[in-house]
């Protein structure tokens, strides 16, 4: 059977035993992958349905990182229209109007999964977006043993919460670290630098010394040719 | 009756036998482990992070950093994801120079995991004899793409360059520390292109592997210090998302070149070896039958590479640069030369998932794409991380001498579980 013909058969199984679960969801198909985003109330509802039914049977997930949407299809360089002089086609470096990223913080951060079936031989991508204040999503430790660093790790990175998980502690960054270093508001270089002072005969951290700089500008260009492609490949 | 308390041990982050940087916390009754926390992060250097700010085609060599015994595995990864992002294809002399490739660096890590593993337990020769052999490969990274270690070969659409017609030799004038005679013995192999020394070397390998084999396969201690120890069951294993040697050592059939097959893994012939008990002994013979199986498909590569010719990259200048003689005669070349090493190029918007089989498991990328000429969000499923993440049940209720043996069959590598 064809990876198309298995995603077919993904998709009609996946809208049949959704609805009859009750759950909400909206299904994407795109370059030859399924994404299917639920509710964050029915987050772990969802994970245990596509675990446990016969016909998704996600044994494994292989995945689970977070995404934050805050400067999505925001560019540095301006394409739209060329001055007539100089090198001016640079625009600030990216900062949200706060009015923009309020009215958009309801779809700001995603939590996205991906799974694997063994018995399928076949892949889905399993998301959920969470709001502002209350960055909490269930836990899906209990659904699959290995969420358990995954999830440690999107806290260490975002700061999303996930509720029921055994021990949700930092891991990778250093102990006592200060912020979510994965966040779009959060600036490369970080925000402490520390060296060793002689001093006072210990490791000192101070805030950073260096200016935040761009080599390459962020451009955003919309290519007609690879939306064609993208066509293609889907049909391939 | 005196009390009796648990004794908490650290364990590294300079331990020898903890493969890098992993502090261990372990929780001892005596000489058995109660609990194992491993603490991880301390090679964190940010790599999704600087993808984000870096054009597609610049974070390539971080992928080499990650898993850094396995380094082209991860840039076939990245890459993978990129082209299914742009929708390109690689030509399939690329394919096959990235199946070839990805097999010599299954044994190069292999090689590492074997001889490490070995150390670990207490048998010092297999380290000299896995370093003697793994020098010959790392000769074919450096024919082929300049550097021993991070390659930074493959790209996006294709390979770098194709292989070179003369494998480099050493210089051969006598010196204080060889004489003539021993640089000629050593240049024996190296007389032709690089095909011909991958070949020379897979007729010794089999032999080297076997030499392996008679130190280890049947060795008594090697069996007392690895039958029953890190016993994962199929179950277990799916659900704590072991992928690779680890999920096969398991009894589970799975890799993903037989399941999903990419490069040119549906072309040539092998075997995947699947484990009983799910023992550390099991996951070894797994891991020694896959240098096996991986010296078959270079052979069969280096085969199809000789009988086929053709382009190596694909024929686009909006994803692969022009050549320097178009360079300089073309000027529509020369714009997209300058375009594409200034800027980049822009896929659109969307996100894809790549996954290929890695020597340590499934190395997949995740990449977020907003139409933009770097990626909005790049994150890397390092197969280690999960594997580590199982330490807690593997260990518990073991010795503590055991503790190094599970490490080792884990084929823990931190650049890739830090990221």
């Amino acid at each position: 059977m064809s990876m198309q013909d298995r995603l077919d058969d993904l998709v009609e199984a996946i809208e049949e035993q959704f609805e009859e679960a009750e759950i909400e969801f909206s299904l994407e198909r795109a370059l030859g992958e399924v994404s299917l985003e639920v509710d964050k109330a029915d987050w772990s509802k969802a994970a245990l349905l596509l675990r446990n039914h016969a016909d998704l049977a996600f044994e494994q997930l292989i995945d689970l990182c977070a995404v934050d949407y805050l400067t999505y299809g925001q560019g540095e360089w301006n394409t739209a229209d060329a001055p007539n002089t100089g090198f001016g086609r640079g625009v600030n470096a990216i900062v949200t109007p706060p009015g923009v990223a309020e009215a958009d913080q309801e779809r700001r951060f995603a939590v996205v999964c991906h799974l694997l079936s063994l018995k399928h031989n076949i892949r889905l991508r399993l998301k959920t977006f969470c709001a502002g204040d209350t960055l909490i999503v269930d836990s899906l430790t209990p659904v699959w043993n290995c969420a358990d660093w995954f999830e440690r790790e999107a806290f260490d990175l975002f700061g999303i919460l996930f509720d029921g998980h055994p021990d949700l502690r930092r891991i990778l960054t250093d102990y006592g670290f200060v912020g979510h270093p994965l966040r779009k508001d959060f600036p490369l270089s970080g925000h402490v630098e520390m060296r060793y002072d002689a001093d006072k005969g210990r490791v000192i951290y101070e805030p950073v010394s260096i200016e935040p700089r761009t080599l390459v500008p962020r451009t955003l260009r919309s290519d007609s040719r690879y939306a064609q492609r993208s066509v293609e490949h889907e049909d391939a | 009756m005196p009390e009796i308390r648990n004794y908490t041990l650290n364990f590294g982050p300079q331990h020898p036998s903890a493969h890098g940087v992993l502090r261990l916390v372990l929780e001892l009754d005596g000489e058995q482990v109660v609990r194992a926390d491993p603490h991880i992060g301390l090679l964190h250097r940010g790599t999704e992070k600087l993808a984000e700010t870096k054009p597609f085609n610049q974070s390539i060599g971080y992928m080499d950093r990650l898993d850094y015994v396995s380094m082209m595995c991860n840039e076939h990864g990245y890459v993978l994801a990129i082209e299914k992002l742009l929708g390109i294809e690689a030509p399939i002399r690329a394919q096959y120079i990235r199946t070839m490739f990805d097999e010599i660096t299954r044994i190069l890590n292999h090689l590492m995991w074997l001889g490490t593993h070995a150390l670990d337990v207490g048998a010092m020769t297999m380290f000299l004899y896995c370093f003697r052999d793994r020098e010959d490969l790392m000769d074919c990274y450096e024919a082929v793409s300049g550097a021993r270690l991070h390659a930074t070969y493959y790209r996006p659409g294709g390979v770098y360059r194709d292989l070179p017609d003369q494998m480099p030799r050493y210089e051969e004038k006598a010196s204080r520390w060889h004489s003539a005679d021993d640089i000629k013995r050593r240049n024996v192999n190296r007389e032709g292109s690089l095909l011909d020394f991958i070949e020379d070397f897979c007729q010794r390998f089999d032999g080297y592997v076997d030499e392996y084999e008679t130190l280890l396969t049947d060795n008594r201690i090697w069996k007392q210090r690895t039958v029953d120890i890190g016993v994962v069951t199929p179950q277990r294993a799916k659900q704590l998302g072991f992928t690779g040697p680890m999920l096969r050592g398991s009894g589970i059939a799975w890799d993903l070149r037989k399941k999903q097959p990419y490069a040119a893994y549906n072309e040539v012939d092998f075997d995947i070896p699947v484990g009983k008990n799910g023992d550390t002994y099991d996951r070894y013979l797994v891991r020694v039958e896959e240098l096996r199986q991986s010296n078959r498909i270079i052979k069969q590569c280096v085969a199809w590479l000789r009988a086929n010719s053709g382009p190596v990259m694909i024929d686009d200048h909006k994803v692969a640069p022009p050549s320097r003689t178009q360079m300089k005669e073309d000027m529509e070349a020369l714009i997209h030369h300058f375009k594409l090493f200034t800027e980049g190029y822009c896929p659109p918007p969307g996100e894809v998932y790549a996954a290929v089989e890695a020597p340590k498991g499934e190395f997949g990328v995740y990449l977020v794409a907003d139409g933009a000429n770097k990626p909005y969000r790049m994150k890397v499923r390092a197969p280690g991380f999960p594997h580590l993440a199982a330490m807690d049940e593997m260990v518990r209720g073991h010795m503590l001498s055991d503790v190094t043996t599970v490490i080792g069959t884990m084929d823990v590598v931190f650049g890739e579980i830090d990221r």
